[in-house]
């Protein structure tokens, strides 16, 4: 023993240099962006472009954080953004679980059906927006929050329905076949056995829904206009003519990453599991 | 407590026929065991009764009661599967008494029967746990607690033992057969073990592609099995099968074999055979054994065969040696056999040999 030990701790000791230099890069790489965005945030808008840059700003201000959410009405898009994000992401996972299940469970609509509903993510979205726009413009569905929740619901039910359809497919029969003899019904087997089992999956196929709204941008500026639209649509009133508002972008994207990251932090239990597909499974 | 009654029961999945047309009478309180091996049609025909699969064809009767177009929760069976199908967000307690929830019983009768079902199983100090915290025995348990605690009609077995290790299977196995004995409900069981079926029914149901090729008491089917299936099937190690011919001279017959003329015993019917016929001749292990006497006994014909393979297995040793070129297992004391290349002289007893037709494999 006492002649190992030397051994043991040199090899300790150089594994933590590689791991720390890596984890360190890494890190740099990933919290760069936003500590710059952050800085940016609230700086002194003559502090944007200097060289060498401020690395921190004497004076921080918040002045860009009120311009960005009350004059350029960021607070507005921030609500619609929740709203109709929070609700299609709900419809995507309510619709999309359901299906999946059907699709897994009883070979709906054959081979060829699951695969279809997959297909649908193939076709490019600006193949459809103008036809969209004018159904929507004559059905009064336009600028409506309603309108952008069915076309997201719609967009990230593809995703859902394939994530929930594998993680179905791995899940073992047999536990809902023993609730049906046990007493169950058909639904109750689905909700009191099958839906308990697969909320990994059903978070994580929420979690994707949820980002994929959020961050859309296209159909947003296609299909609202002054009161339906959301964050991301926002963002275009800062690059004028007058030059580039970077304090109010900054600040925006710093406040548009908080339910993000608020998710993130709710759903990170199950996200890991739900990833795996049902693969690995406790 | 029912009988259960299943008449031209047919299965097909597209263009497979799973099941080809099964008639069964098991009576109440009877433990059957489907067996055969897998492919054989057994699970098939559980999961129809059970109401998972639905009937191609045919009707299933439970208690005298037509039961095709009823949902499995309708019928009043009780299923222990293969894999035991615990549901593991739920803790042991919630496992058992979950079918009796589904059924809106009031909560103190369900914690009363689910404490009386885990005195009987010795699960008590597991009903805090989740099916992740147990062993594979003791889920098998829980798995059982949740079919008694139902007090079903019928309790079905799906290979409930197949994933435990040898040891454990054994005592399970007894611990099913003293559950049935102690409640004496109906109860039907697949497997492909022999040996469980064997342990285990009152009645074999011997199955193969999707029929059954024959079914009664398990010494019926051991003792005088309907063809080299059934024959080969059952018993461990296998029946040894020798091919020769028919030959009877008047009330004497014999089976030729490949170097000389094996006598049967005189009392042994022969229905419809006939001279010259080619057959299959069955021994079993425990038709053989070591030769002390000095003359056979009636019926038997003594060989002097040279052992080429010796496998003790502490109680007995099974001998192989070559009869007339084909290799044939004797069951002998441990102590009788010491080696490969001895000669030892074999008493084969022709009193309780098969013989099957070697064309049709059926028994003769």
């Amino acid at each position: 023993m006492a002649t190992t030990a030397p051994v043991r701790r040199r090899k300790r000791r150089s594994v933590p240099i590689g791991r720390i230099l890596l984890l360190g890069f890494f890190l740099i790489f990933v919290l760069w962006p936003l500590y710059w965005m952050f800085n940016t945030s609230i700086k002194p808008s003559d502090d944007y472009l200097t060289v060498p840059p401020v690395w921190f700003p004497a004076h921080p201000t918040l002045v860009h954080y009120e311009a960005a959410l009350f004059t350029y009405r960021g607070l507005d898009g921030l609500i619609n953004s929740l709203i109709i994000s929070l609700s299609a992401t709900v419809l995507s996972a309510l619709l999309g679980t359901l299906m999946a299940y059907s699709l897994a469970r009883y070979d709906t609509g054959g081979k060829h059906l699951s695969f279809w509903v997959l297909s649908q993510r193939f076709l490019p979205p600006i193949g459809i927006v103008l036809p969209v726009f004018l159904i929507y413009r004559q059905v009064g569905l336009y600028d409506t929050h309603v309108g952008l929740i069915i076309a997201y619901t719609v967009f990230t039910l593809p995703v859902s329905v394939w994530m929930m359809f594998a993680y179905f497919r791995g899940m073992p029969k047999s536990m809902e076949e023993a609730a049906l003899v046990d007493g169950c019904t058909r639904w109750e087997a689905f909700w009191r056995v099958a839906v308990p089992l697969a909320a990994p999956g059903i978070v994580a196929a929420a979690v994707f829904a949820f980002i994929a709204c959020w961050t859309e941008f296209f159909f947003a500026l296609i299909l609202t206009s002054r009161t339906a639209f959301t964050l991301p649509t926002v963002f275009r009133a800062f690059i004028g003519f007058q030059g580039a508002q970077y304090g109010e972008a900054a600040a925006l994207a710093i406040v548009s990453l908080v339910p993000s990251i608020a998710l993130g932090v709710l759903a990170q239990r199950h996200l890991v599991r739900g990833l795996t597909l049902g693969a690995v499974r406790g | 407590m029912a009988e259960v009654r299943i008449t031209g029961l047919h299965k097909r999945y597209g263009a497979f026929h799973a099941v080809r047309g099964i008639d069964l009478h098991v009576r109440d309180g009877e433990f059957a065991v489907l067996v055969g091996p897998s492919g054989c049609g057994k699970s098939t025909l559980l999961r129809t009764i059970a109401g998972l699969e639905e009937s191609s064809q045919g009707t299933i009767e439970i208690g005298g009661e037509l039961v095709n177009d009823f949902r499995p929760r309708d019928r009043d069976v009780a299923m222990v599967f293969q894999d035991y199908a615990l549901y593991p967000h739920m803790s042991v307690a919630k496992n058992i008494g979950f079918g009796l929830k589904a059924r809106k019983m009031p909560k103190p009768e369900i914690e009363a029967r689910v404490a009386e079902a885990a005195r009987m199983l010795g699960i008590v100090p597991l009903l805090g746990r989740f099916p992740r915290q147990l062993s594979g025995g003791q889920r098998q348990r829980v798995a059982i607690g949740r079919a008694i605690v139902r007090n079903p009609r019928i309790f079905l077995f799906d290979e409930p033992l197949s994933n435990l290790d040898a040891q454990l299977r054994d005592e399970m196995r007894g611990e099913i057969k003293r559950l049935h004995q102690d409640i004496a409900t109906t109860m039907i069981y697949v497997t492909h073990d022999q040996i469980e079926a064997m342990t285990l029914a009152d009645r074999i149901v011997l199955m193969r592609d999707g029929l059954i090729e024959q079914q009664g008491a398990p010494l019926d089917l051991f003792e005088r099995p309907v063809s080299t299936f059934v024959a080969g099937f059952l018993g461990s190690p296998r029946m040894s099968f020798l091919p020769g011919t028919l030959a009877l001279d008047g009330s004497a017959a014999a089976i030729r074999l490949a170097d000389g003329l094996l006598p049967i015993a005189p009392g042994r019917t022969l229905n419809g055979a006939t001279h010259g016929q080619s057959v299959l001749l069955g021994l079993r292990p425990e038709h053989l054994t070591r030769a002390h006497a000095a003359t056979p006994a009636p019926g038997t014909f003594r060989y002097d065969a040279t052992i080429d393979l010796v496998q003790p297995t502490g109680s007995r040793s099974y001998a192989t040696f070559r009869l007339a070129g084909a290799p044939v297992v004797a069951e002998l004391q441990a102590h009788d056999v010491s080696r490969p290349g001895e000669r030892l002289p074999i008493d084969i007893n022709m009193n309780r040999a098969s013989i099957f037709d070697a064309t049709t494999e059926q028994a003769i």
